[in-house]
């Protein structure tokens, strides 16, 4: 184990440098646009609405903004970046030519699609502390779950990019996908406002469950109930690995 | 030699199929400890197939296939430590200096930061990239980046190096500096397997070709005894405006192939002297008589045609 452990962090080092050669222009995008949004809408519409399930317009859209930024960021990783690496860079041949397999490729590239929104999620949620938008030391274990959601999101992004010949491709994941997914988990306005059977079908897809947990954790509340609501995305990460890593078997060992 | 240490490779009728195309069509070699191995052949002939199962990253449809010792595909990844592997277009990370490609490529083989950090120096010296260890990749010439990748492969001090065209697409001047330090790599006792489709490239390199077409394989020995065995010893070419009336009258006698390949005429025998005379006061002839080389074999061997991709 620790040896397996070992060559997921040499890939996961590997993005890690590259990301830390570029970290101010990739922080601008995974961070200071959800920023603007959360202040933009938040204050802005927020002035219209007043309080919504007992919160503040704004501090009701943080555990949005910060679920979906973790999702987006991982999203972003696994579909556009993985995509270069693989088909454009050939970094994963360089890595095959080594002593690593591919399921030692897909879980380090998936540990690191996880840290891209630990790292994104974690920065709004300072920006957030400093607002006084989050509080108390709960909401600390926001990092972990969008650490779960970054995994979760980015073994789904890889199944899709495995069946990918273009960057073309990634617009259905994105527009079919990932856009109707935020508008219908309650990320800009409570559950209650969607009819009965869309909530039905958004409980048993991942993003809603996050958000459901960020909400109380940022504000410094509890509940057991929140880790039954985290196997929904813990179930979709251990699939979609699964497969993300039969898919890549079958596309460069071929 | 010691001819009972175990081969560094052997192959029992190695086969791969894709949908029912026969790729690699039951080959069957060793390669040996020390060995120089060309494997040569036009484009489509299956060497970079046969590579990839070698190191593992295709499974072959039938046969046998160990590499030092290992059974493959089944040990692969671990077999893999022991090697390297340039491939045939380079992959290096244009992210990185020359520097952090190497230590990123040694984490992938689970070396340590000293182990890396000590061999760095010794392989940016072979490579004569010393004074280009903080450049990034887009700032070195092809050349550079070849040598890199051949130094990025020794990280793990490998028992056997695999190159896929090391050559291709360089400058002769470049080339022949490859050339350089695969020899040099040789004399240090590393075993060596190289696809090329150039015949020189193998001549000069390699004391063993594997000639293949279509997946299989068509000779396997020295350059000099390919060139001994399959062909005849001088070669005359000829081209030029007046070429068919001189042929006309000099109609060819004795034991001399002849042909044609586009425009001009190869003539092949042990002793070509009067047909090299006859070409005497002809205006409009272009010639030249040499020896026979490998290139022959090969145009021999493979036939003329023309092949793309
Ligand atoms: N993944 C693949 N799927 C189908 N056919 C392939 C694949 N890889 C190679 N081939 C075919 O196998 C043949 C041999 O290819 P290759 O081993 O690359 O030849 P070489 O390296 O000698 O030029 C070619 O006809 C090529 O089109
Ligand atoms: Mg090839």
């Amino acid at each position: 184990m620790a040896d397996r452990f070992r060559r997921w962090l040499a890939v996961w080092r590997r993005n890690a440098l590259v990301w830390r050669k570029s970290a101010k222009t990739a922080l601008l995008g995974g961070f200071a646009e959800p920023v603007f949004y959360l202040m933009a809408l938040g204050y802005g519409l927020g002035s219209f609405i007043g309080q919504v399930q007992g919160l503040s317009y704004i501090g009701f859209l943080t555990a949005g903004i910060l679920s979906t930024s973790a999702m987006n960021s991982a999203t972003f990783e696994g579909l556009y970046l993985a995509y270069t690496r693989m088909e454009v860079l050939k970094t994963w041949d360089a890595m095959l030519a080594a002593p690593l397999s591919v399921a030692d490729v897909v879980i380090g590239e998936v540990l690191w699609m996880g840290t891209k929104s630990v790292i994104s999620a974690g920065l709004i949620l300072a920006v957030a502390w400093g607002f006084g938008l989050a509080q108390g030391w709960l909401a600390l274990a926001v990092l972990p779950v969008v650490f779960l959601t970054g995994i979760c999101f980015g073994s789904m992004a890889l199944v899709f990019m495995s069946f990918a010949r273009s960057y073309d491709f990634f617009v259905y994941y994105i527009s079919l996908g990932v856009t109707p997914l935020v508008l219908l988990s309650g990320v800009f306005f409570p559950l209650e406002a969607l009819p009965e059977p869309v909530r039905f079908v958004t409980a048993w897809l991942p993003l809603q469950p996050v958000v459901q947990v960020i909400r109380p954790l940022v504000g410094n509340a509890w509940d057991w109930h929140m880790l039954q609501l985290l196997a929904i995305p813990a179930g979709y990460a251990a699939a979609s690995l699964l497969i993300a890593i039969r898919r890549f078997e079958r596309r460069l060992v071929q | 030699m010691s001819t009972s240490s175990p081969p560094i490779v052997s192959a029992v009728r190695l086969r791969k199929c894709y949908g029912s195309q026969r790729v690699v069509d039951d080959i069957s070699f060793n390669i040996e400890r020390g060995e120089f191995c060309g494997m040569l052949g036009p484009n489509g002939a299956g060497k970079t197939t046969t590579l990839r199962m070698l190191v593992g990253n295709t499974p072959n449809s039938g046969g046998e296939l160990t590499v030092l010792g290992r059974p493959i595909p089944a040990d692969a990844r671990a077999m893999r430590a022991r090697i390297g592997i340039v491939p045939q277009a380079d992959n290096l990370d244009p992210d990185f200096t020359v520097v952090e490609n190497l230590r990123v490529y040694g984490r992938y083989f689970g070396l340590g930061r000293r182990a890396i950090d000590q061999r760095i120096p010794e392989l940016l010296k072979l490579a004569a990239l010393d004074d280009r260890a903080g450049f990034r990749i887009n700032q070195l010439s092809g050349g550079m980046k070849r040598r890199l990748s051949i130094a990025r492969a020794l990280i793990n001090r490998p028992e056997l190096l695999i190159l896929d065209e090391p050559t291709t697409g360089l400058d002769p001047q470049i080339r022949q500096n490859i050339w350089h330090l695969l020899r040099q790599l040789q004399q240090d006792g590393l075993t060596l397997i190289l696809t090329t489709h150039y015949m020189d490239e193998a001549e000069r390199l390699c004391g063993r070709i594997i000639l293949m077409d279509h997946g299989r394989i068509l000779a396997d020995q020295t350059p000099q005894s390919l060139v001994r065995d399959h062909i005849e010893p001088h070669v005359l070419e000829v081209h030029g405006e007046s070429v068919n009336a001189w042929r006309a009258a000099h109609p060819l006698n004795g034991p001399i192939r002849c042909e044609q390949l586009a425009d001009t005429w190869y003539y092949y025998g042990a002793n070509l002297e009067h047909l090299v005379k006859s070409l005497d006061g002809w205006n409009g002839l272009r010639y030249s008589y040499r020896a026979a080389n490998l290139e022959d074999v090969f145009l021999k061997l493979t036939g003329r045609e023309l092949r793309d991709g």
